[in-house]
Formats: C-alpha cells, sequence, structure tokens
C-alpha cells in the first residue's frame, strides 16, 4: 500500500489518491459520517423554520414576502453553484497531480464563497434596517439560525480551503494531503446542497407566500 | 479495490488512460452543473412568473431542488462511484431522522 511519506511522479500517482491509506479511507468514511450528522442538522432547523415562518409579534413587524429579494437570492445561488463546479476542477486537476492548477481552482472556489457571503451580510444588515431581527419574533429567530447556520457553514468551509492551500503551498501533492483536499471539497459541495434547499424553501416559497 | 491495483508494466499508456478516463469524467461534471443550472433557472422563473398557483408552484420547484440534489450528490460528491456504500447508509440514515423532523413540525405542531 502506497504511504503518506512516498514522492510520486504524475505516472505513480494512484488513481483515487483519497482512498489510497488507511487513513485517507478513515478520514473518508469518517468525513460521511459526520455530513450524515449535518444533515440532520440542517434537518431540524429547517423544521423549526418551517413551524416559526411568519410568526409574529404583531403586524407592523415584516413577513417573509415582505423581506426577500429575488434578484438577490439568484445572485447568490449562482455564486454558490459556481464555486461547487470549480471545487470539482480543483478536485479533477488533484487525481491528474497538477497541484498549481488545483491551487488556482481552489482559489476561484474561496472568491465566489467571500462573494456569497459578502451578499449575505449585505442581505442580513438590509432586513435589520427593516425591523427583521434575531430577537424581533419567532419568525426571525429561526430565520436567522438556519440561514446563520449555512453562511457559518461558508465562513468555515472559507477559512478550511484557505489554510489548506496555504499550509501545502511548498509541499505539493502527496498522499498525506490529497485526502485532506478531497474532503474538503466534499464539505463544500454539501454547503451547496443545503443552500438548494434554502433557495427553495426559504426564499423562492417564502415569495410565493 | 481499484486504487491497490499496481500501476500497469506500461505506465506511460496508464497515465494517458487515466487522464482520458479523468476528462470525460469531467465532462459529465460539466454537463450535470449545466442541468443543475438549468432546473435552478426554471425554479426562479416559475415564482416570478405570477400566473402559477401557491399549490402548483410549491410542490413543484421542491421537486425540482431534490433533482438537484441528487445530481449533486452523485456526480460533484461522487455518490455514483464505487465504494460509497457506506457514506449512503450515513446520508440516508440522516436524511430519514431530518426528513421525519421536518414532517412533525408542519403537521402536529402548532404556535
Amino acid at each position: 500500500m502506497a504511504a503518506v511519506q512516498d514522492k510520486f511522479t504524475e505516472m505513480t500517482w494512484p488513481s483515487s489518491p483519497e482512498k489510497a491509506t488507511l487513513e485517507a479511507k478513515n478520514k473518508f468514511l469518517g468525513f460521511w459520517f459526520f455530513l450524515g450528522g449535518e444533515t440532520v442538522l440542517f434537518g431540524s432547523l429547517f423544521a423549526t423554520y418551517l413551524a416559526l415562518k411568519d410568526k409574529v409579534p404583531d403586524s407592523s413587524h415584516p413577513l417573509a414576502k415582505d423581506l426577500y429579494s429575488m434578484e438577490l437570492t439568484f445572485a447568490a445561488t449562482m455564486l454558490l453553484l459556481t464555486s461547487s463546479l470549480t471545487s470539482v476542477y480543483a478536485m479533477y486537476h488533484m487525481k491528474n497531480f497538477n497541484f498549481q492548477r488545483m491551487q488556482a481552482w481552489l482559489l476561484i472556489t474561496v472568491l465566489l464563497g467571500a462573494a456569497f457571503l459578502g451578499l449575505e451580510i449585505y442581505e442580513f444588515s438590509h432586513y435589520v434596517h427593516e425591523g427583521h431581527t434575531f430577537t424581533s419574533s419567532a419568525f426571525g429567530s429561526a430565520f436567522y439560525s438556519l440561514v446563520g447556520f449555512h453562511g457559518g457553514h461558508v465562513a468555515f468551509g472559507l477559512l478550511w480551503i484557505l489554510s489548506l492551500m496555504v499550509r501545502n503551498a511548498k509541499r505539493g501533492l502527496d498522499l498525506y494531503n490529497a485526502p485532506k483536499f478531497y474532503v474538503a471539497s466534499l464539505y463544500w459541495h454539501f454547503i451547496d446542497v443545503v443552500w438548494v434547499f434554502i433557495f427553495t424553501v426559504v426564499y423562492l416559497m417564502g415569495m410565493v407566500g | 479495490m481499484e486504487n491497490l491495483r499496481p500501476n500497469s508494466a506500461n505506465p506511460k499508456a496508464d497515465l494517458i488512460y487515466r487522464r482520458k478516463k479523468n476528462a470525460e469524467e469531467m465532462r459529465y461534471q460539466v454537463v450535470s452543473f449545466a442541468l443543475m443550472i438549468f432546473l435552478t433557472l426554471i425554479a426562479f422563473a416559475a415564482v416570478h412568473f405570477d400566473g402559477f398557483s401557491h399549490w402548483f408552484v410549491a410542490p413543484f420547484i421542491m421537486l425540482l431542488a431534490v433533482v438537484q440534489v441528487i445530481f449533486q450528490l452523485y456526480y460533484f460528491m461522487h455518490m455514483s462511484h464505487k465504494g460509497h456504500e457506506t457514506p449512503q447508509l450515513f446520508l440516508f440514515s440522516g436524511l430519514a431522522v431530518a426528513l421525519i423532523t421536518v414532517l412533525t413540525f408542519v403537521t402536529i405542531t402548532w404556535i
């Protein structure tokens, strides 16, 4: 079995580097187990949001259909969906043992993710000005818990991918770090999976009424 | 398992083969991305166009979201590849708990 300290060339690089060592296999399984737990976490937050949607103390509080903007949600969705594809490109170059290109695509992924986060911060500050805050209503608490938790995941994912890029900048690719990059890209796709349900269940269904 | 198989006696041919296979897979990934964007556009358009009833639009865009997530899981996250039986068990177990939680909160809670 290949070992983490082995040096590789593109000829000797294994076809599935993310599962080529025992540690990598354990990481792979452990991470999917974690994603199963994350599914439960977001399921509970979605359930809470659906139960508390538009539950406000009086009519002076804005409701979902007064708040959400289609243009902003659409822009955020396109940014995050595209960043999912760019991280697929990064893993494509990882499998081809092309470290520089992998780093370049990861950087594009990070930039798109940061733009998404910027839009979300703008959106939240706009809502706060309209009187929709975490403590203003049950609806506000449920909304910021769900969407904020997702935004927190995006922020964590950005820091994670950036740390991997910086820490391994001089090391190049080997079986020590290839599984780390792979698992981080799985996390990034999972964030996108959650966003697909957020833009559908929270924003689009909120606009429909 | 595939990744434990030593590289073939002809490493050059092996490399060319794997490059080709990776490039082919990348093409499928781009196709699934295009489909995901397409599904997203339909969902936004269905909401933007005022003519449809709420009772049609809500389940319709939910269906589009589920299809899009299947693409994301099975292509982008490689769940269609072999060796993903345990990840499927983990993910679908989590999903079962999540769906029961959502079902409970939208049916038998009242505030």
